[in-house]
């Protein structure tokens, strides 16, 4: 049974095909393991396999998190306010995985509508870390990222809006990667901000989230109005050294703020970038340090406009005993929302708001003009850009949830990326102790590219995992995850 | 930078009930990322144009032809409450 674990989704989907594994037997494996795992990262699990596993991913059962709509199965987006919710259709990126083969196996738990850098938003309990339960998994996409490093699933989905793929697979010792925008298909995600919003893979190595992202993009959806027909057919990457490769380090993002831990872990894989062939320089984004405050303007706004839908008129949670309609909503969303989501409906109603929509929401939209300019400034010198992931590993459940503001500066490193669309991925690059000592976590090497040239992203992440070496197998808590 | 009746008039735009606890918390807390927020006032920003959305992109638009969309039944089936083939509400005025 271990050496099934041991294998990485693409190997035990060439196992099948093989006929060396059944499907079936693969698929229990998994759902035994979901349903019995003491992490809270699932939120449901499948109760029986599929009946056909056919497809070129070979039945490996995928972990999908909450938000994406599922027919027939619960998909709450974390909240209350859609406790229990089954709705009649299911998101095209989870279709096409599933006709790929890639059958459902659970949904994972994340912050309430992708709101948090920590899961601990969630209405339905915080996910821990498999590496320390007492720490977090990070977030949004927490549930799927612990799920993924416990081996409770070969691989998983998720969204980033800021850097909720990348960010947890930081902090759980996975690979994470946000694609550019409109390369997967929104459609029947519940929606956070629609023009940040992206979903992703979460694997164990480089060489399933290119397998996993082969078969999220393709023709464009005209479900919806922002997906494009991606150029070309996502490879599995093979290369082995970074010859002729440029990176650039910016100065903004690889300084203040970052653990001391974390910036060491950094500076040897940038060593290891110039050992397999090259070149490392130090750049600018001279407005990635007010990429934060542009966002925190651009994703509330969205959300409170696209959150607007949850009014307890047709499906979810409505409050009772209400005197007219007018209290029905207010009573609804008051009793629905949890704090982050109710601070953010205010925040972004508050820049929308009549005499502030020009200081907030008009000047964070030419901040965002201004990041996609450096980006693109940068990319004339560079093939790639590379930070950390986050400027700080696992850190303790509830240490951040009193301060929105510390909270919120998790996302420091991804959030430019987000701004820009542009695709960037997260790779394990080694472990690091925390500030406040205790045993070492895992540190996140993120590596942005120009948008659609995720091949060229996945090539030299995948270089660099092989030199990295980093073994996750055997997160700390390990055994406390599966009780 | 932001008091408690502008807390109340937000709450109102957005249709959410805060309790006077809640405006409180919600007074200090948005004052806090406000504040951080306001860092983008120092940025010349005279010349920039906005940008909405990141990818070039041109009117994606579908044949404009009928076809089947999700049935009645299954559109009410998550109601929180039906009446006369549709979605039941309080009156607007009781």
């Amino acid at each position: 049974m271990s050496e099934i674990l041991d294998l990485s989704a693409a190997q035990a989907a060439n196992a099948v095909a093989a006929g060396e594994l059944d499907a079936g037997e693969l698929f229990e494996l998994y759902r035994a393991r979901a349903a019995g795992e003491r992490l809270n990262a699932f939120l449901w699990v499948a109760e029986h396999p599929p009946a056909g596993l056919d497809g070129p991913l070979g039945g490996v059962p995928l972990a999908v998190k909450d938000l994406f709509v599922t027919e027939g199965v619960p998909s709450q987006s974390g909240s209350r306010i859609l406790e229990g919710y089954r709705p009649p259709y299911t998101a095209t990126v989870v279709a096409r995985l599933d006709a790929a083969g890639a059958p459902l196996l659970g949904k994972t738990n994340q912050d309430e509508f992708a709101m948090g850098s920590s899961t601990e938003n969630s209405a339905f309990g915080p996910t821990a870390n498999p590496w320390d339960t007492g720490r977090v998994p990070g977030g949004s996409s927490g549930g799927s990222a612990a799920a993924v490093a416990a081996r409770l699933a070969p691989w998983a989905l998720g969204t980033d809006t800021g850097g909720s793929i990348r960010q947890p697979a930081a902090l759980c010792g996975i690979v994470g990667l946000k694609p550019t925008y409109g390369a997967v298909s929104r459609y029947g995600m519940i929606a956070f901000a629609s023009s940040l919003d992206q979903a992703g893979p979460l694997t164990r190595d480089v060489t399933d989230a290119a397998l996993l992202l082969r078969h999220m993009v393709g023709e464009r959806d005209e479900l919806d109005s922002t997906s494009l027909r991606y150029p070309g057919e996502i490879s599995l990457p093979s290369r082995t050294d970074l010859a002729g490769v440029r990176v650039g380090v910016p100065v903004e993002l690889t300084g203040e703020g970052i653990e001391p831990g974390v910036l060491e872990a950094f500076e040897k894989t940038l060593e290891l970038l110039s050992t397999l062939g090259a070149s490392v320089e130090s750049c600018a984004l001279p407005h990635a340090p007010h990429a934060l405050a542009a966002y925190y303007v651009l994703a509330p706004a969205e959300a409170s406009s696209n959150l607007a839908r949850f009014d307890g008129v047709r499906y979810g949670y409505r409050a009772s005993g209400a005197s007219d309609l007018l209290d029905m909503y207010t009573r609804t969303r008051h009793d629905g929302f949890g704090p982050e989501v109710k601070r953010r409906i205010m925040l972004g109603t508050y820049a929308l708001s009549s005499g502030y929509y020009d200081a907030f929401y008009g000047r964070a939209q030419r901040v965002r003009t201004k990041i996609a300019q450096d980006f693109a400034a940068a990319f004339e010198r560079f093939d790639f850009i590379a930070t950390p992931t986050a400027p700080g590993v696992a850190f303790e459940l509830g240490a951040k949830t009193a301060d929105p503001l510390a909270m919120y500066l998790n996302d420091f490193c991804t959030v430019p990326m987000s701004l820009a669309g542009i695709p960037a991925i997260s790779i394990p690059c080694g472990l690091a102790g925390p500030p406040g000592g205790g045993r070492p976590l895992p540190v996140g090497f993120q590596l942005a590219a120009p948008a659609f040239a995720e091949n060229a992203l996945l090539e030299a992440a995948f270089a660099l995992e092989q030199a990295i070496g980093f073994d996750g197998s055997a997160p700390h808590d390990m055994a406390a995850a599966l009780g | 930078m932001i008091d408690h009746e502008e807390v109340r008039h937000v709450a109102r735009l957005a249709r959410l009930q805060l309790s006077e606890e809640e405006v409180d918390r919600m007074a200090v807390e948005l004052a806090g990322v406000l504040d951080h927020i306001a860092t983008i006032a120092q940025l010349d920003l005279d010349d920039v144009e906005p940008t909405s959305h990141v990818v070039a992109v041109e009117n994606a638009l579908r044949a404009d032809e009928p076809r089947p969309s999700l049935p009645r039944e299954r559109a009410l089936e998550s109601a929180p409450a039906v009446a006369d083939g549709g979605f039941a509400v309080p009156s607007p005025q009781a």
